[in-house]
């Protein structure tokens, strides 16, 4: 086994490993549910116009539902995309710089996401 | 092709991306790889997808433009482009959903044989394909 501490440390990620593993599916889990949650409401009472569209959430529950599917979807793709990342950018100064993007583009499209649920 | 001796010789070292091409991949590998691509493109989509939620959500006046983008397109862009992007989300939202699914499955229940890899495999994209061509035709016709 090569030296793998110190100024020869493989840099892979902080703390990555089963907290990780189990963060990504527990966030699958709950973004399964919400999925047949809204699939329920959309298939069952008539036609889908804009009227029926906004009422699905305007309700409270499904406000904080929804919510809490866009923290767990930020969640899900950072450890995915810093999978992708593990595999195949193996610069690190590369990784890292990308790692870095990835987390922006994610909270800041989780930040924008929900502005948009909360002004509804 | 010695160039891709001397790389076999090589094995086993770091996966490239150019190594998953060198494989004529098992449908179980097909399905792993497109779980990975699918949740690659909602990644990149993120904005996109946000702006339908916002659009097609916000005001009846801002749903209506949603609903023109898929109808009528903006400026050059065709209509069907869009439902084409649209059409892409939801395969790999399909497909990402199914694959994963089956990944949740031999998590709990240990089910780790050939056969079961492969008979979910096929399953997974069949169930997917067949899915996404019924909703594709809803979108379009």
């Amino acid at each position: 086994m090569a030296q793998n501490y110190g100024s020869r440390r493989i840099v892979v990620g902080a703390h990555y490993g089963l907290r990780d593993w189990l963060s990504q599916r527990v966030t699958a889990a709950l973004m399964a549910l919400f999925t047949f949650v809204l699939l329920a409401q959309i298939l069952f009472g008539g036609e889908l116009d804009y009227d029926r569209w906004a009422a699905i959430f305007s309700k409270q529950w499904m406000r904080v539902l929804t919510f809490s599917v866009i923290v767990a979807l930020a969640v899900h793709a950072w450890v995915g995309v810093r999978d992708i990342l593990m595999d195949y950018v193996h610069g690190v100064v590369l990784r890292l710089c990308l790692q870095g993007v990835t987390l922006v583009w994610l909270v800041g499209c989780a930040g924008w996401a929900i502005q948009v649920l909360w002004r509804l | 092709m010695t160039e891709s001796i001397k790389h076999k010789t090589q094995r086993p070292g770091t996966m490239r991306l150019v190594d998953a091409l060198q494989y004529r991949l098992p449908l179980a590998g097909w399905v792993s790889i497109l779980h990975r691509a699918s949740g690659a493109l909602m990644f990149v989509l993120l904005p996109f997808i946000i702006w339908m939620f916002d659009t097609s959500l916000s005001t009846e006046i801002s749903h209506s433009q949603f609903v023109a983008l898929f109808l009528g397109g903006i400026g050059w862009l065709p209509g069907w482009l869009f439902k084409l992007v649209a059409l892409s989300l939801i395969w790999a939202y399909l497909h990402h959903f199914i694959a994963g699914v089956r990944h949740l499955w031999m998590d709990a229940t240990h089910a780790v044989s050939l056969e079961f890899g492969r008979a979910s495999a096929v399953a997974t994209l069949a169930l997917s394909g067949t899915l996404t061509l019924l909703l594709g035709a809803k979108l379009f016709i």
